[in-house]
């Protein structure tokens, strides 16, 4: 049965609770990362609407992977084959030539260069919104994942992990508007910071004088500077260079390396060296690298 | 025999999960806000149940789930729904027509409120392409509430 008269408190009074509550939420979640761990617990309960989400695409996935012929099959095994024969052999090169390095770092007293645990997630959902350029892994911290690890493609840097919980974790891309980063040229190592522009396709070398020397279709490596990012791995490649002399700064723009509108498989990377709390972390490593320093 | 409740609380689910499903990246930027749809029909629909609180919860999870700041989309999805039960008498009368116009207006105000809770948090700037919900909005809207008004009477809920 309606009932005449609304229970409970006023309209005004409810929206006017809600208003206020919501502006102490947005005021403690972002300008005082009061929600950071709670995140997590948040960030599971809702995992299951996820994979709700997710399960269309899953069906039509394995339907697709069921009904594929047999000759798409014998196809497919081909290419592969032929991919993991070349493939393997620059793995017995790159095997000698990283032998020959760890030699000659060895010889020049450098700390030499460990190998990196990998992991193959899924992509389970893309904002679509061009304000916010964010995916959602199908691993959490279960797995071992941690905020801020760094997210890779076949290609190249994707972005980096912001949010975990237990099932699930979300990453931001290197071209959403908030997110930057420490980059190298690959030439000649020339280092400069990218940051994402909102576009899928355009990142931008910000700060950088009319007079460095960078090209269009020089490639982007990321310096590992900041320690968020492993050094090396290919960010993106040099589209526009337009220097501007009544301009402080030249205007450079670059093309993510990765495919980042249309990603389905990613690695997620775990450097050895890397802190597991960057944030934290980084400051007790700096706290213990000074100590070293003080005979 | 299921609860009025429950059978509200599907619809939002529901709606929630349509609201993050993957979709082909030539449609996203047109991905109709079903909450908002969905949302708005209750309130001017069954006003008693559902009214500020459950627009501002439904907010909060959908905030969680789109990683946004929490409380931007619990506190515009709340004053939506204020507006729509406010006003639900007058927009009963309405013909589906008016009621899509409406919905337009509201889903421009819920885009836009968005745009600048984002604008004045971080560095985001205007781009027309947000606003192409508004339109899918208003074509929908019909149809949802017609889907939505039958759920209702089939399955009695008050």
């Amino acid at each position: 049965m309606t009932p005449l008269f609304a229970n409970g408190p006023e309209p005004q009074t409810r929206i006017i609770i809600a208003i206020l509550l919501s502006f102490v939420l947005m005021f403690v979640d972002h300008r005082m990362q009061g929600f950071d761990s709670i995140r997590v617990y948040l960030n599971s309960m809702v995992s299951p609407i996820m994979y709700a989400a997710n399960l269309p695409q899953r069906l039509l996935d394995w339907s697709a992977e069921s009904l594929s012929s047999r000759s798409d099959l014998l196809d497919e095994n081909a290419r592969l084959r032929e991919s993991h024969l070349l493939l393997s052999e620059r793995l017995q090169r790159m095997r000698f030539l990283e032998r020959e390095n760890d030699r000659l770092r060895a010889l020049l007293g450098s700390p030499l260069r460990q190998d990196i645990r990998k992991m193959v997630t899924e992509v389970m959902s893309v904002e679509s919104n061009p304000n916010s350029h964010q995916l959602v892994l199908n691993r959490g911290s279960l797995n071992g994942v941690y905020e801020g690890q760094a997210v890779l493609d076949e290609n190249g840097i994707v972005g980096q992990v912001v949010s975990v919980g237990t099932t699930t974790s979300r990453v931001l891309l290197i071209s959403d508007h908030t997110h930057a980063i420490p980059v190298r040229v690959e030439r000649n190592a020339v280092r400069s910071i990218a940051i994402g522009t909102g576009s899928w396709s355009r990142i931008e070398l910000s700060f950088v004088p009319h007079s460095t020397d960078i090209k269009v279709g020089d490639r982007l490596i990321s310096s590992g500077l900041g320690r968020r990012f492993p050094e090396g791995y290919p960010v993106a490649e040099v589209t526009s260079v337009v220097s501007n002399e009544s301009l402080p700064f030249a205007q450079i723009q670059a093309r993510p390396i990765a495919a980042l509108d249309r990603v389905r498989y990613l690695l997620l990377l775990w450097p050895p060296d890397a802190e597991k709390q960057p944030k934290k972390g980084a400051l007790k490593n700096l706290a213990e690298e000074a100590e070293a320093l003080i005979p | 025999m299921i609860g009025s409740r429950t059978l509200i609380a599907l619809t939002l689910l529901f709606a929630l999960i349509l609201a993050i499903a993957p979709m082909p990246k030539m449609l996203e930027s047109f991905r109709p806000d079903w909450i908002l749809l969905v949302l708005f029909y209750w309130a001017i629909a069954l006003p008693h149940r559902v009214n500020v609180g459950t627009a501002w919860v439904c907010g909060f999870i959908l905030d969680i789930l789109l990683g946004s700041v929490l409380g931007a989309h619990a506190l515009i999805l709340a004053l939506v729904t204020y507006i729509a039960s406010a006003n639900y008498l007058t927009i009963r009368n309405f013909s589906l027509w008016q009621q899509a116009l409406i919905v337009g207006l509201v889903s421009a105000f819920y885009h836009l409120g968005d745009y600048w809770i984002q604008h004045f948090l971080t560095t985001a700037y205007f781009l027309p392409e947000l606003m192409w919900p508004v339109v899918t909005n208003t074509f929908i809207w019909p149809w949802a509430f017609l889907l939505l008004r039958k759920y209702r009477r089939r399955l009695k809920i008050r």
